[in-house]
């Protein structure tokens, strides 16, 4: 194992505990992003470019955006519920 | 159950758990140790063979090339069924559109209730600037996945991505220009049949469902590997359009209302 591969493997594994110890929804959705982007970039330093290009787009953009996309429905509808 | 009962049995569970894990962890081959012999053939074997130079992508859309079809149709089936989940509801109903020239309305804070979302400058600047670079990247990815690392699935989703940058900066959700359901729809249905009827192509040339019948080409060009490429583009549509529809049909949830008795 390089130098390399074992910091991006601490660097997941702190990534991975950082998601589980925030607790507000809407900041575990932008910690999570920044787990994706560290997946990515251990998939890399293992040689599997291929799936970590996927993983940065998947894991950095597209997971973000459905989860604070459902928060924003969330909110809406318990300000809806509110106001009635 | 008492405390005590639980935590008993979680300690059983435990030592258990430990035990399997480590009598697992010790008979893991040693780091970077591999025995795969199909894969070590296939990395000498596909270059000569498919002159494509990557050999991932080879794998991926000709030597399991039956794999990744059942793959993206579990693609097409999961943003389906998303769409008819998400569809308006009885109870629901749109709320009005964000108006056309809201984004470059300096004063557009003043007249909207304290809670509507508003989208601030800076992201708006730095997400117009990054939409077309990020075009160009998904475009470049999923038409050259036989030559370098990437491929339809990766620039698919690097296109979807450049569309979600455009719900990001644009600041105007919901308006008709840039709602992208009905193309995102198209895109979809055409990569996926696509796909099956370049597998029929292997048919109509006298071989197998799915076998490599356009010609090879020289490795390293843009137009090489046969079929390879042509199946990674059709996969970049489908993936680009299936992202597209679930972050759509996503953010219009987001403008639907609903009553809520």
């Amino acid at each position: 194992m390089t130098f390399l591969q074992a910091i991006a493997l601490l660097a997941v594994a702190a990534g991975g505990t950082a998601v589980v110890a925030t607790r507000d929804p809407l900041r575990q959705v932008i910690v999570t992003g920044f787990f994706g982007l560290l997946l990515g970039i251990l998939f890399f330093v293992f040689q599997a470019p291929d799936v970590a290009l996927s993983q940065i787009v998947v894991g950095g953009v597209a997971l973000p955006v459905m989860v604070l996309l459902t928060l924003a429905k969330l909110r809406e509808r318990a300000r809806s519920r509110a106001d009635e | 159950m008492s405390r005590r009962t639980r935590l008993s049995l979680f300690g059983v569970a435990a030592v258990l758990l430990a035990a399997v894990l480590a009598d697992g962890l010790g008979g893991l081959p040693a780091f970077g140790g591999y025995h795969g012999i199909y894969g070590i053939l296939l990395s000498h074997v596909t270059v000569a063979q498919r002159r494509a130079t990557d050999v991932i992508t080879a794998i991926t859309f000709d030597y399991r090339g039956l794999d990744t079809m059942g793959e993206e149709f579990i693609l097409f089936a999961a943003s389906l069924g998303l769409v008819v989940l998400l569809r308006e509801q009885r109870d629901e109903r749109r709320q009005p559109d964000d108006s056309p020239d809201q984004a470059d309305d300096p004063d557009r804070y003043a007249g909207l209730p304290p809670h509507r979302p508003h989208t601030s400058p800076a992201l708006i600047a730095v997400g117009r600037w990054l939409i077309g670079p990020v075009l160009v990247l998904g475009i470049y990815i999923a038409t050259h996945g036989q030559l370098t690392p990437g491929g339809g699935f990766q620039g698919g989703v690097v296109l979807a991505g450049a569309v979600i940058l455009v719900f990001v900066a644009g600041g105007r959700l919901a308006t008709a220009p840039i709602r992208p359901t009905g193309a995102a729809e198209v895109l979809e249905a055409a990569g996926a049949g696509g796909y099956v009827a370049l597998g029929f192509g292997g048919l109509i040339a006298g071989a197998r469902f799915l076998t490599n019948f356009l010609p090879l080409g020289t490795k390293g060009s843009l137009l090489s590997s046969g079929t390879i490429a042509s199946l990674s583009v059709v996969v970049g549509l489908e993936v680009a359009g299936a992202i597209t529809l679930i972050v759509s049909e996503f953010v219009d949830q987001r403008l639907l209302t609903g009553r809520h008795q």
